[in-house]
């Protein structure tokens, strides 16, 4: 269990120092540049709001929030503070809603939307990949084109055609949202059905973009095992096919799991342009309309959310990683 | 190095993608050379013009540039232009609600068709089950049919400034036509006008210029950043190494997109141009990079020759210079034409979200997209605002992504096929 132990330990401790990091620098960030970030904040809102004591009173909120008039170091225990207990403030465009409601109406979107859409490109992309690495000839010919131009179609370029082929032109799909604009949320079958046909697009345009890579790098990893010593040997030994290929495969499937983990980030930073496209009700339709909104407060409590989720994800990826990598298993056996 | 370039230029892959590459560059170069309009000029009132060539109206019923031109399908195809096979239907199902009987009415016969319509259709009547806007489609129907079979032409009257009454000046006959050639008023707009009435073409071309100059500044920023530190971590090792992996693998799990949009938010929308923006992007995007040439470095370091470098006492400088470099140039351009590819579709990613250069100077292919969404395009079915953008950026990511493969192929003769 020693081996296990120190693998998972190393691990924490650099998710936790990279927790750390994220906080420090969402933190910093608005706060690097001149001026006083509340008055910045409080300008950009306040040419909506004609109201003078309304401007003071979100300006004195804002100040104790930010805790701008004490020192660094202070204010960055006050944020933590208020990280902690899910104090964001009030949302500035959704008024008088906090940042902590309406990130909690969206993040579960956010969650069964991409990290599902992201598992079955993955899946789908080195299935794919594997295949091509072993039949070759015309599959291989087809799919590699296929595979280099669906890699280079950009996520939000994807999820407008698809958005535009399915949604406007057959009108197979609805175009926006989560579910239908009339429905209120409930328990009901057609409620459950309109999420699931809201759903479709979104998740098969995140799908399709994560398809291509997966499938390009999984073919090289295959193609390069495939000619390894280790195949010839096991061949000359008379291993049966099948035996061999499933080693190969699972040999070759060891980085790309690593691969997921460190591509995690651009895929999600990908997924939240399809969900602004379709106006899917998540994370990254809500950081666009804090954007739109001038809404400072829901940006960057959106942001230090996304980055604890992909922080998490990586986080649980590697740990699965170390339970199917033959090293580490090794490791332990010691 | 000739032999090498040689090589570079057989591989099928690259000079696929360097054509590609090329023929952008070119068009960029080229086509405001020849049209000069200014690339941000509003020229159309109203939204989304489709694609098309425009010739002024006016200037086409000038009578000296008239000719008569007797074709027989003319008068098929004006009608054909009014009355389509749906209006047809329309006009049949219209007729049965009112109590005509079906073998009487012959879709094909226009002026029977037509008659039968004058004698039955009257907009206050109300059919049950019709909506208020299917009534509304026929009353406008019936507008663009009023005088659709008549063969007299157009008169063009002048006010008489004395009498104010109408005086016939000229008539335009059907069978009269215009050489576009000689109509002094003709602007061709290939991909039709944007949401603020702006021509697309000349646009996207500006956008395409500027963005792969954003591309150009992002890559070279990230690369130097990518290279300086690589070469810092893979050749001083230890300390500096620790240091500088731990940043890099920081910056490998929190998401580019979000230190993007962090930063560009809190630069403010006042002093967002395009360089801050190109700046802000490379700052961000040098990890791979880093990670890059610090494998290679590691891998190279050890070497005899870098070994009796140090032993002949050459400084750190001149053995990284002079012993290093070469060896992970190839990498280095690899990375760099990787890098100005993810730039551009950074600053696409930017803009989309609103958070792109400012919007006042010049486009950009990522405000392109902004706008044409912020309008809808999408949506509304205006494809010539919203696709040609996506199809360049697609096309520069591939052309280089291409050109890249390619040149992996020939650097690393392991992975060759």
């Amino acid at each position: 269990m020693k081996g296990y132990t120190r693998y998972f330990g190393g691990k924490l401790v650099w998710f936790l120092i990279t927790l750390v990091c994220a906080f420090i620098l969402n933190f910093i960030l608005p706060r690097l540049m001149p001026g006083d970030p509340v008055a910045g904040i409080v300008s950009r809102l306040a040419q909506g709001l004609s109201d003078a004591t309304g401007v003071q009173a979100i300006y004195e909120q804002y100040t104790e929030l930010f805790g701008t008039n004490k020192p660094l170091l202070e204010q960055f225990f006050i944020y933590l503070r208020n990280v902690a207990n899910g104090d964001f403030g009030f949302s500035i465009s959704q008024f008088p809603r906090t940042v902590a409601d309406v990130i909690r109406a969206s993040i579960l979107w956010t969650v069964c939307l991409q990290f599902p859409a992201i598992i079955v490109g993955w899946m789908i992309g080195n299935t794919l990949g594997a295949l091509a690495a072993y039949i070759r000839k015309g599959f291989d010919r087809v799919l590699m084109p296929v595979s280099i131009f669906l890699s280079n179609v950009p996520a939000f370029g994807m999820a407008i055609i698809l958005l535009v082929i399915f949604g406007v032109n057959l009108d197979w799909f609805p175009t926006s949202g989560g579910y239908g604009f009339d429905m209120i949320p409930n328990a009901s079958w057609d409620f459950v059905w309109s999420v699931f046909i809201h759903y479709q697009m979104p998740f098969w345009s995140i799908v399709l973009i994560s398809i291509g890579g997966q499938a390009i790098g999984m073919r090289s990893m295959s193609i390069y095992e495939l000619n390894a010593d280790y195949v010839k040997y096991a061949r000359f030994l008379g291993i049966k096919d099948r035996k061999i290929i499933g080693y190969v495969f699972r040999n070759a499937m060891l980085p790309q799991v690593t691969g997921l983990a460190l591509a995690l980030g651009t895929m999600v930073g990908g997924a939240l342009f399809a969900e602004i496209i379709f106006s899917y009700p998540g994370l990254g339709t809500t950081i666009y309309r804090a954007v739109l909104g001038g809404d400072y407060p829901l940006i960057s409590a959106t942001a230090l959310i996304i980055t604890l989720m992909v922080l998490i994800a990586t986080f649980a990826i590697e740990i699965l990683y170390g339970f199917i990598d033959p090293r580490i298993k090794a490791a332990q056996a010691d | 190095m000739r032999y090498l370039i040689q090589q570079v230029f057989r591989s099928p892959r690259f000079l696929f993608g360097f054509g590609i590459l090329m023929a952008m560059l070119l068009m960029v170069i080229i086509y405001p050379l020849i049209v000069t309009y200014p690339p941000l000029e509003i020229i159309s009132q109203g939204t989304f013009l489709p694609p098309g060539i425009y010739v002024s109206v006016y200037d086409s019923i000038d009578p000296a540039n008239r000719y008569i031109l007797h074709l027989d399908d003319a008068t098929t195809k004006r009608i054909a232009s009014k009355l389509g096979d749906d209006d047809r239907l329309a006009m049949q199902e219209w007729l049965l609600a009112v109590g005509v009987p079906e073998n009487e009415i012959d879709l094909q016969d226009t002026v029977k068709l037509l008659e039968q319509w004058e004698n039955h259709f009257d907009p206050t009547v109300k059919i049950t089950g019709m909506t208020n806007a299917q009534r509304n489609y026929y009353i406008r129907l019936n507008a663009s049919l009023d005088g659709i079979l008549s063969t007299e032409g157009a008169i063009i009257a002048e006010s008489n400034s004395q009498t104010g009454s109408l005086e016939q000046k000229d008539i335009v006959e059907q069978s009269y036509y215009v050489n576009v050639n000689q109509v002094p008023n003709v602007r061709v707009l290939p991909l039709g006008t944007d949401n603020f009435g702006r021509d697309v073409l000349t646009e996207l071309v500006k956008a395409t210029a500027v963005s792969l100059q954003i591309g150009l500044v992002a890559g070279i920023i990230a690369t130097m950043i990518g290279l300086i530190l690589g070469l810092l971590a893979g050749y001083v090792g230890e300390v500096v190494d620790d240091g500088i992996m731990f940043l890099t693998n920081l910056f490998t799990v929190i998401p580019t997109i979000v230190l993007l949009i962090l930063i560009s938010y809190s630069i403010g929308q006042e002093k967002r141009g395009a360089v801050t923006i190109a700046v802000v992007i490379g700052v961000t995007s040098w990890v791979w990079t880093a990670r890059a040439v610090r494998a290679q470095v590691i891998s190279l370091r050890n070497r005899d020759h870098v070994n009796l470098s140090k032993l002949s006492g050459h400084s750190i400088f001149r053995i990284i210079l002079r012993d290093i470099l070469p060896y992970i140039a190839s990498y280095v351009v690899m990375a760099l034409i990787l890098q100005i590819s993810t730039a551009i579709l950074a600053e696409a990613g930017l803009s989309i979200l609103g958070l792109g250069p400012r919007t006042t100077e010049v486009p950009t292919l990522g405000l392109m997209m902004n706008w044409a969404m912020i309008y809808q395009a999408q949506i509304l079915g205006k494809w010539w605002a919203i696709f040609p953008v996506i199809v360049v950026i697609a096309l520069v990511s591939f052309s280089m992504n291409l050109m890249n493969t390619g040149l992996d192929q020939v650097f690393n003769p392991t992975i060759r096929d």
